[in-house]
């Protein structure tokens, strides 16, 4: 189904997000680096939504740019039905959270993991914050023996709950991923994605989630695009992808390096520019 | 992973429930912190526990320790007056009533020395506070900021940079007359920028952090960034740097005092001290070497504090 | 007949409360064939490499009842034995490229080092092996990678670099500490296929350590599973969907499968009896 066949069916609802010929390029002249190229969209309300591709594909960058840490865009961009802008203001970061990829990196190292789940209600001004805390924090899993521990304390699966907690203490209804469990070991992944799965759904979140591993973002997701070079390949329903429906030789051939190695496979494999 | 309880707690109370009597050991090194300020002390304890392994740190923090205890507690270890004179008994050699000898004017060299550590101290500690945050400030904010107000920022500190110390100092005495106070405003003046450029390449590198991200994703403005992110962690730096720096500080203000250019007579700092011991120095070595030591041992004490501090505030080993 | 036997090896680190045992009574035989150690994080994987070579910092210690590579004992070698061992008859390769090449020396010299060191040749018969080398891990332009520096590579070229830097003195083993794991999935099949061929034609062992299961499972001939510092369970990589031990088991279901969807991944339950010493 095209993005436009798309719109004129779920015309009622009230989409996530509208991206259309988003463009980021870096720098000028000849040595302009065009990060993604014109790329379109859509992702449902309450749509868990993927973007898979390798890296240079512009995947993350997408996710910056919706989530306001990239303001070097054009093109056009709704959340939630409103324009964004360049300079978001502080509210609209009630709407759109975002979940880092190193769970070694994305917790402030001098801080207790009370005073990094506060931050956020500080600065948004919200009421009760302690009671907001210590609910976040068992709706992640974790219970009330991790308020006043330091990031160092803890295992890279608790510290991506903690992180998975800081953006959801503020109760957004779009939830950005990136790449939130390429670091963590498999049986951690398992937790991790089920969390997700059990979060998202008792809280009518929508999610992007940006992984370069397909079977990740098939266990997660509704729907996917995949990206290469900066352009969308293909857009398809995880079913599909599952069914073997895949069209493009692009995605195709990820899904066949995506699986066991075999030397008949790994000759085949094509770079494409 | 705790297992969830099916039931909420009543009241919910910032600490967690009061744990049974413990030792004080097992207190600190609790797993589970009770509140934050058992946290920090949890974190305080196990800094001290390392840095207490390195024993040429903890020589040079006895060192500094003593040296501040000398110059507190100077009216009851100095059994003399500092500037009292007496030339019936000049360039006595140590021994008796007089433990490091007397000066060309019969004045205590112990009790000079006892006294001249408050001025040391003194000029340390205004040092660091002029030095310490302007640096800090200057750096982090140029480094996060960016664009014309780091180029103004690093350019100033170029300028500064560039000023000779003791020229600068020479400069003020002949403009406003000699005196510790100039002395100080000459040494903090050329000593902040290189804490400025230390802390401002640690911000960039800390700039581009997810946690810095996640802060700018919470709608934080850069002040907050700064001083709630930024700043914690470029501290353990420029802590470093200024106790390593201390032993450079006092040799310089010594050489201040030397010149003539800072404490003036009687006041007995210790460059002065030697100054005016060096016209005797083959006879009553005694006049200038105690002096001489004092500066060596304070500035070694600086020197071995710092080190051990590097090792436990490594940024490496966050 | 077995290149390399280990038996009893203990890896220990000094820890605040007590020495932290990274690796604990190890039994590991590797002969002309690709072993895969496989764990998470804190297994002991990467000692268990590194051990091997003596690459471990100095505050840790190693002991083990015997290593034997090839009829020389590791365990008992000198340091300078040992240097005549690294890089010439055991080689190893890190994960990434980005910290594993010199920065400021290019390619060719780098790679033509490692030759010069072990072989004593001159400097154009190193550079004239190094070029084959190049063309052996299918760079296509060998004379321009050999003038470039390592900053101006991909992550897959830098990985093909390292291996031909490891392979060029024609070791009799290698040691692969997780070398795909910071490559995309189809350069991680490519250099795979490099690794694969280079290593049966030259007849040499391997040790893959990875943490990724399924591609140790098809890529190499047996596999080890390491939990805790031990090795829970070895069988043939062919077998390992028949495992036994319920680490394995539990490690193997925790995986999302594209053609396999489930609701919830189950979560591995960890027995603490898992960590006893077998």
């Amino acid at each position: 189904m095209s993005a436009t066949e798309q719109t004129a069916a779920e015309d009622v609802a009230l989409k996530a997000v509208e991206a259309s010929d988003l463009s980021v390029v870096y720098g000028q002249g000849d040595k302009a680096v065009h990060a993604v190229k014109g790329i379109s969209f859509t992702v449902g309300d309450g749509e868990t939504f993927g973007i898979v591709g390798e890296s240079g594909s512009g995947k993350s960058t997408v996710l910056r740019v919706l989530a306001g840490l990239n303001r070097a865009w054009t093109g056009r961009l709704l959340i939630r039905g409103r324009e964004a802008e360049k300079r978001r203001p502080r509210r609209s970061y009630r709407i759109v959270q975002m979940v880092f990829q190193d769970p070694y990196g994305s917790l402030h190292p001098r801080q207790t993991v009370e005073r990094i789940l506060l931050e956020g209600p500080m600065i948004q001004d919200m009421d009760d914050r302690h009671r907001r805390v210590q609910r976040v924090l068992y709706d992640v899993g974790l219970g009330k023996e991790f308020l006043y521990r330091y990031p160092h304390q803890l295992s890279g699966g608790q510290r991506q709950r903690v992180a998975i907690a800081r953006a959801l203490i503020l109760e957004p209804r779009l939830l950005l991923l990136d790449e939130p469990t390429s670091a963590l070991d498999v049986s951690v992944q398992a937790e991790i994605l089920n969390l997700l799965r059990e979060l998202r759904g008792r809280r009518r979140l929508s999610c992007i989630l940006v992984s370069h591993n397909l079977a990740v973002v098939a266990h997660v997701c509704d729907r996917l695009i995949v990206m290469n070079e900066g352009r969308i390949v293909e857009q398809l329903e995880v079913a599909a992808l599952r069914d073997g429906a895949a069209q493009h030789p692009y995605t195709r051939q990820l899904l066949r390096a995506s699986g066991p190695y075999d030397r008949a496979t790994a000759a085949g494999l094509v770079t494409y520019d | 992973m705790s297992p969830r309880s099916g039931k909420r707690s009543g009241r919910l109370s910032r600490s967690l429930p009061a744990a049974p009597r413990l030792s004080w050991r097992e207190y600190l090194t609790a797993e589970t912190p009770s509140s934050p300020a058992h946290a920090r002390l949890r974190q305080a304890y196990f800094a001290v526990l390392s840095f207490a392994r390195n024993r040429l740190a903890v020589i040079g923090l006895a060192i500094v320790f003593l040296l501040v205890m000398t110059a507190l507690l100077a009216p009851l270890l100095a059994h003399q007056s500092p500037i009292a004179q007496d030339l019936a008994a000049r360039l006595r050699p140590p021994g008796g009533a007089q433990w490091f000898g007397t000066d060309e004017l019969g004045r205590d060299i112990y009790s000079r020395i006892v006294y001249g550590a408050r001025i040391t101290l003194g000029i340390v500690a205004l040092i660091i506070v002029l030095v310490g945050p302007v640096g800090l400030i200057v750096g982090c904010a140029a480094g996060y900021l960016g664009g014309w107000l780091d180029t103004l920022l690093m350019r100033t500190t170029d300028v500064f940079l560039a000023f000779p110390r003791l020229i600068l100092a020479l400069a003020f005495v002949a403009a406003i007359g000699p005196g510790i106070e100039n002395a100080v405003i000459a040494i903090a003046l050329t000593a902040w920028p290189p804490y400025a450029r230390v802390a401002r390449a640690e911000t960039l590198a800390l700039r581009e952090t997810d946690f810095v991200n996640a802060a700018r994703l919470q709608g934080a403005g850069p002040w907050r960034i700064v001083v709630h992110q930024i700043v914690p962690l470029c501290l353990s730096s420029v802590i470093v740097r200024l106790t390593l720096d201390m032993s450079g500080i006092i040799i310089t203000a010594a050489g201040l005092g030397f010149l003539g250019l800072g404490a003036q007579p009687p006041s007995p700092e210790w460059g002065a001290m030697i100054a005016s011991g060096r016209r005797f120095i083959l006879d009553q070595w005694w006049v200038a070497f105690f002096p001489g030591m004092a500066i060596c041992i304070a500035g070694l004490g600086f020197n071995l504090l710092g080190d051990g501090l590097r090792d436990v505030l490594d940024p490496k080993q966050r | 007949m077995a290149l390399l036997e280990i038996e009893d090896l203990w890896v220990r680190f000094p820890g605040l409360r007590g020495p932290i045992e990274s690796v604990r009574s190890l039994d590991l035989s590797v002969g002309r064939e690709k072993l895969g150690i496989v764990g998470e994080s804190g297994s002991g994987k990467s000692c268990t490499g590194r051990s091997i070579l003596r690459l471990l910092p100095g505050y840790a210690s190693v002991t083990t009842r015997r290593m034997v590579f090839d009829g020389v004992d590791l365990a008992h070698a000198s340091e300078r034995d040992m240097r005549g061992i690294r890089g010439r008859r055991i080689s190893m390769i890190m994960q990434d490229p980005k910290f594993s090449l010199n920065p400021v020396m290019t390619i060719g010299r780098q790679i033509a080092e490692a030759y010069l060191v072990h072989a004593g040749d001159d400097s154009r018969a190193a550079r004239r092996k190094a070029l084959e080398m190049l063309a052996a891990v299918r760079i296509r332009a060998p004379e321009r990678i050999y003038d470039a520096y390592p900053h101006e590579l991909s992550g897959g070229m830098g990985q093909r670099v390292m291996i031909a830097m490891m392979l060029i003195t024609d070791p009799d083993l290698l040691i692969a500490d997780e070398p795909c794991s910071a490559l995309d999935v189809t350069v991680q099949m490519q250099v795979l296929a490099i690794i694969d061929d280079l290593v049966q034609r030259r007849g040499m062992g391997l040790i893959f350590i990875s943490h990724d299961l399924n591609l140790v499972a098809s890529f190499c001939d047996r596999v080890a599973v390491m939990y805790g510092g031990q090795i829970v369970e070895t069988c043939a990589a062919a077998a390992l969907h028949e495992a036994r031990h319920p680490y394995t088991r539990g490690l193997l279901a925790a995986l999302p499968r594209i053609d396999a969807p489930v609701a919830a991944l189950p979560v591995l339950d960890r027995d603490p009896a898992w960590l006893e010493l077998l």
